[in-house]
Order: C-alpha cells, then sequence, then structure tokens
C-alpha cells in the first residue's frame, strides 16, 4: 500500500488542486522549468557534438592561446550560472508567493 | 622536516578534527530524522557547502586535473558535465523531492505507489550505485597514500583501507546524518581553500595571463594539439560515441545519486533546498573552473611522463612545484597541505555514501518492507547503525579485492547506473499522473541490469590491455560508457511496465503528490530539540 494519509488530509489536497491558484503555480513552474531544460540540453549536446565532429572549428584559435573550444567551454559555465540565477528569480518572485499561500491554507484547514 | 613527517601530521590532525565533530553531532542525534536528516535543520548555504563536499570526490580533485595534466582538454569535458548536470537537480528535482520526500530516495515513489516492491527495487540501486562509488573512493585512497608515502606496498594499501573503512563506519554510526554533514562542510571549506592557494600560485607564474599558461602547457607536453578537443576522444567514430555516451550518464546521473538526494532533506524548507542548490553550482562551478589551473599547470610545470599512470597525482606534485620544488620546505608545506585536502576529502564522500546505503537499507528494506513500517524510531536507528557497520565491512572488503580496478571507470560506472535506474522513476512519478508501480521496478531493474551488463560486455571488462580480465575477451559491447542505451532503456522500460498495468491508487494519488511537491503543503518539518 502507498503511504497513508487522512481523509481529511485527502480532501484538502483535492480541494487546493482544483483551485485556480494551484493551476496557475502548477503553469508557471512548468512553463519555466521544462523549455529552460530543453535548451540547457541542447546547448550541452550541442557542445559535446561540437567536439566531437567540429573539432577544426573547435581548434580555431581566438586570443593568443584562446581557442573557440575553451571559450565554447566556459560559455557552458556562464549559461549554468546564467540559467539557475534566472531560476531563482523566477522561483522567488512569480512561485514562492503562491505556493506560500496554498500552504498556509493546507495548515489551516488540517490544523496542525 | 620531510613531507612525510608533514603529511602524517596534517592527516592525523584532519582524522582529530572530523572525530570531535562526529562526537559533538552524536549528542545532538535522538530519532529518525537526526539520524537521516540531520534534524532538517541545516541552512542553505551549510546544505550547499554539505553537497560540494559529498559531490567533489577524490575522482574530481585529483582524477579531472590529472585528466588535464595528460590529455589536455579532453579532462576539461568532464568538469564542465559535472557541472551542468546541477540544472536538472535544480529545476526539475530538488526542490520536489525536498517536499514530497521524507528520508530516502524511495520515499518520494512509494508516497503513490505500492509500497514494498518500489521500496526494494529502489534501495537496490541505492546500494549498488553506493557501493560502486565507495569502491572507486577506497581504492583511490589506498593508492593515494601509497604513493605519497613514496612506499608502494599492498600491506599498507590495505591498511590504508582498512583505516579509511574504520574512520567512515565511527562517522556514520555514531555521528549519523549531523556529524556526516559536518565533515562534509569542513571538507568543502578545505577543498576550496586548497584549490584557490594553489590556482593563485599557478596563475602567478604566468603573470595571471591565461593564455600563457595554455601556451607552455602545450609547449611543456610536446603534443600540438593539447588545447584542442579530440586528443583521446576523437580517434575515430566509436571513440566520439562514446565521448557521447559519456557525456550523458554525467547530466543525467548526478540528479539521480542517492547521496546527493537524501542532502534536499536536511533543510527545513523547498526554498532552502533550492538556496543550497544555487551554492552548490556556485562553489562546485568555481571549483572545476580551477580545475583549468590545476591541470594545465601540472602539465606546464611538471614533467608529467614521471606521474602515475591515471595522472592522480597531478595536483599533489603541482603544489610542491609551485611551493618551491622537491626538496624544499616550501614544496614539502604545501605538498602535505593538499595530500591532508585529499585525504579529508575521501572520507567525506564515503561517509555520505554508507550513511546514504544504511538509510535506504533500514528504512527502505527493514523498517517498511521487512517490518511493514511496525516498528520505533529507536529500533529503525538501530538498524541503521548495524546498517551502516555491515555496508562498512562489505566495503572494505570489496576493496581490498578490487585493487586493480580503474577508478574512474567506478566512478563513471555509478553515474550511468544513476542516469538509467533512477533518473528515469523520478521524472516519471512527479511529471507523469499514469506512472505506476510496475513502471517503477521496471524502469529501476531495466535501467540497473541494462547499464551493469553492458558493461560487463564491454571492452572495460575483458578483451582491451587495460580491461579487468586483460587476458579473456567476451566484449560484445565496444562502448566502455553504457549510458546512450542504457539511459533510453531504462526510460523505456518504465514506460512499458506503465502501460501494461494499471494501478488506480497511484494515479488517485498524484493529485495529492503534484499537491505537496509544488506547495509543500504537508512537507516533513524541521526538528527542534
Amino acid at each position: 500500500m502507498a503511504e497513508k494519509i487522512t481523509p481529511k488530509q485527502h480532501n484538502v489536497y483535492e480541494q487546493i488542486h482544483a483551485g485556480d491558484d494551484f493551476q496557475e503555480l502548477r503553469k508557471r513552474y512548468r512553463a519555466f522549468a521544462i523549455p529552460w531544460t530543453v535548451a540547457f540540453m541542447v546547448w550541452y549536446l550541442l557542445y559535446v557534438l561540437a567536439s566531437s565532429f567540429a573539432t577544426d572549428l573547435m581548434s580555431t584559435r581566438l586570443v593568443g592561446n584562446i581557442n573557440v573550444a575553451l571559450v565554447f567551454g566556459l560559455l557552458q559555465f556562464v549559461s549554468t550560472f546564467g540559467i539557475a540565477w534566472l531560476y531563482s528569480r523566477h522561483a522567488n518572485k512569480e512561485l514562492d508567493p503562491i505556493a506560500g499561500r496554498l500552504q498556509a491554507q493546507y495548515d489551516e484547514e488540517v490544523g496542525r | 622536516m620531510s613531507s612525510e613527517i608533514i603529511t602524517s601530521v596534517l592527516f592525523l590532525a584532519v582524522v582529530a578534527l572530523t572525530i570531535g565533530i562526529t562526537l559533538w553531532a552524536s549528542r545532538q542525534t535522538v530519532g529518525t530524522t537526526d539520524y537521516y536528516s540531520g534534524g532538517r535543520s541545516f541552512s542553505g548555504l551549510q546544505n550547499g557547502l554539505a553537497i560540494s563536499g559529498d559531490y567533489m570526490s577524490a575522482a574530481s580533485f585529483l582524477g579531472i586535473s590529472g585528466l588535464i595534466a595528460l590529455n589536455g582538454y579532453d579532462g576539461f569535458l568532464y568538469s564542465i558535465g559535472f557541472l551542468v548536470a546541477w540544472l536538472v537537480a535544480l529545476l526539475l528535482v530538488a526542490e520536489l523531492l525536498r517536499n514530497s520526500g521524507r528520508y530516502t530516495m524511495a520515499d518520494q515513489l512509494a508516497y503513490r505507489m505500492r509500497q514494498r516492491p518500489v521500496r526494494t527495487a529502489a534501495a537496490t540501486s541505492t546500494v549498488v550505485v553506493s557501493i560502486f562509488y565507495l569502491l572507486a573512493q577506497m581504492v583511490g585512497a589506498g593508492t593515494l597514500v601509497a604513493l605519497l608515502l613514496g612506499v608502494d606496498s599492498g600491506v599498507l594499501k590495505n591498511l590504508t583501507i582498512v583505516v579509511v573503512g574504520a574512520l567512515m563506519i565511527f562517522y556514520v554510526t555514531v555521528g549519523g546524518m549531523k556529524g556526516t554533514t559536518w565533515v562534509q562542510i569542513v571538507k568543502a571549506v578545505l577543498l576550496m581553500s586548497g584549490t584557490v592557494l594553489i590556482t593563485v600560485l599557478v596563475m602567478a607564474q604566468f603573470g595571471f595571463n591565461l593564455s600563457e599558461l595554455l601556451g607552455a602547457a602545450r609547449d611543456n607536453s610536446g603534443e600540438p594539439g593539447f588545447l584542442d578537443p579530440g586528443l583521446v576522444y576523437g580517434t575515430d567514430l566509436l571513440a566520439k560515441v562514446d565521448f557521447i555516451s559519456l557525456g550523458l550518464a554525467l547530466i543525467l546521473g548526478t540528479a539521480g545519486l542517492p547521496h546527493i538526494l537524501i542532502r534536499f532533506y536536511t533543510v527545513p524548507t523547498s526554498r532552502d533546498a533550492r538556496t543550497s542548490v544555487l551554492w552548490a553550482i556556485t562553489l562546485i562551478g568555481a571549483f572545476y573552473l580551477m580545475t583549468l589551473a590545476l591541470g594545465f599547470g601540472a602539465a606546464a610545470l611538471l614533467d608529467t611522463s614521471t606521474l602515475d599512470a591515471s595522472g592522480n597525482l597531478a595536483s599533489p606534485r603541482l603544489a610542491e612545484a609551485v611551493g618551491g620544488g622537491e626538496g624544499t620546505i616550501g614544496g614539502a608545506v604545501l605538498l602535505a597541505l593538499i595530500s591532508a585536502v585529499a585525504f579529508a576529502t575521501i572520507l567525506a564522500v564515503v561517509a555520505g555514501l554508507t550513511l546514504t546505503s544504511a538509510s535506504s537499507v533500514a528504512h527502505d528494506l527493514y523498517a517498511n518492507v521487512i517490518k511493514k513500517g511496525e516498528v520505533t524510531e529507536k529500533q529503525e536507528v538501530r538498524m541503521a547503525r548495524v546498517a551502516a557497520f555491515g555496508i562498512g565491512a562489505v566495503a572494505i572488503l570489496l576493496s581490498i579485492f578490487a585493487q586493480n580496478l580503474n577508478i574512474a571507470f567506478l566512478v563513471a560506472l555509478a553515474f550511468a547506473v544513476a542516469a538509467s535506474a533512477n533518473l528515469p522513476s523520478l521524472i516519471y512519478n512527479l511529471f507523469w499522473r499514469r506512472f505506476n508501480t510496475r513502471g517503477a521496478t521496471w524502469g529501476i531493474y531495466g535501467g540497473l541490469l541494462a547499464s551493469v551488463v553492458l558493461v560487463f560486455l564491454s571492452p572495460v571488462v575483458s578483451g582491451a590491455e587495460t580491461a579487468l580480465f586483460p587476458g579473456s575477451d567476451w566484449s560484445i559491447f565496444p562502448l566502455s560508457n553504457p549510458g546512450i542505451i542504457s539511459i533510453p532503456f531504462g526510460f523505456l522500460c518504465g514506460y512499458l511496465g506503465t502501460v501494461t498495468s494499471r494501478d488506480p491508487e497511484a494515479e488517485a494519488r498524484y493529485d495529492e503528490l503534484e499537491v505537496r511537491s509544488l506547495t509543500g503543503a504537508g512537507a516533513e518539518v524541521a526538528v527542534r530539540h
């Protein structure tokens, strides 16, 4: 059997799930998480494929001994930091207020 | 004073410090939440440090800088994969798991599935992944100490493995999650400080000019393509496919590593879980950027032909060189310092892994599968301690017999199993209402079997000069990294298991799981002492 919860808890979960607030929260979460996941995966795979199959391009020198491969690799760091920062901003502004409200609603109705 | 003496003193200092922390933590460990999750009372920054300490293993500290020192640019590819992987954890896993689970990876599945089959499956893959990872660290510790003391003796290696094993059993049985976490925090601080110090010293030698460092590395390596991709992985099409396969396992494996997943339970809220991943990304990112200086620095300043075949000693030898060279006091001190950091690194990671497997055995198998939840907290914690002892003993024995295994191979295998067996079920469970018990068990066992069997049939195990059994050949699978086949296979098994069965309860409770994971309503809370 799955983890047990009380009928009361079950009802509150269902009630929250059916509400507009929750539907909006889920929409906002998925609208950020899914496209950005696809984006960084594609960007990373592009880098892996370029390192394997476009070695001439990757070996092109830009400044001194700095070549395209190094810059492309460093850009992966930049994009990782950038996406992490964007997500944190999105979550703080767009997700946390709704999530906090629904959590308070749950605590109040289930009573703890 | 010789380097061996300073090294020994610093090793003892690390041991004394971590034992002190563990004894202190044991006094604050009362119930199961304390033992498994450190009372969920760590802050985002503390947990971020602990995650970094748990994640940056000897394989990354010694292994990646060694790979760069020997193979040039191709070694840097590991650094990138290991970092980008954290976006999967941040965007898809960390917060949702914190809100919907309790102590182990299996909790989140068991919330809406039939407990016994999914807990058994998840505990199996948790123990398998952790043991592979554990072997890598312990075998590495033996080799490291033998090389540092300049004694290539089997007895010394075995002794080191036994000492490391005994310490990790002590940390985990006595200190639980609280002790383990503080050991990891201390290690992360030591590792970051040591790495920054060596990076600054290396860069100073090249006027803080990256281009000059790279040029010197290329010239000293005698390899014109040292700074370009393809030195190792670009030889033929098969090598390229193997590399892509490795790249997939690296970015998809991190978010399925059980010892990383359970760290998200040590903070009070999902918001703190997010903060901890943000800190972890910052610290891990900074660290992997510095591997450029360590690896290319070693290539530029050392005669790399004198290093061991895997390059594991590149960082310690580089520290010696930038400290003034062999025979100088500065050189001896820095060599000892970096070796002690590496030792602390290994201790922190093995403790995390042992705790993870012990938690899963006690909480999933003992408390919920065997006893069906009819246990007291006291019994469960006692079982977790017994399990930590048992797993530690098994790991010591296996490591003694597995001394010739290649460390990088064991770590890559752990990542491949994590990506193939664990990630599919985690993702399906959170995002697919129809997903059910059979899907979860098929996904876990399918991904686990596929990755282990493919590695067994690969040139890593037989048929090549560097293989585990170089004398025989049953290598019918040509790639060393199974991920490109086993990860899609894990997802496929999870899909097929789901569509061939129905589990009305699992579907009905998806709404609850969704509300709980996204809002934190009803999630586990921190313990107050």
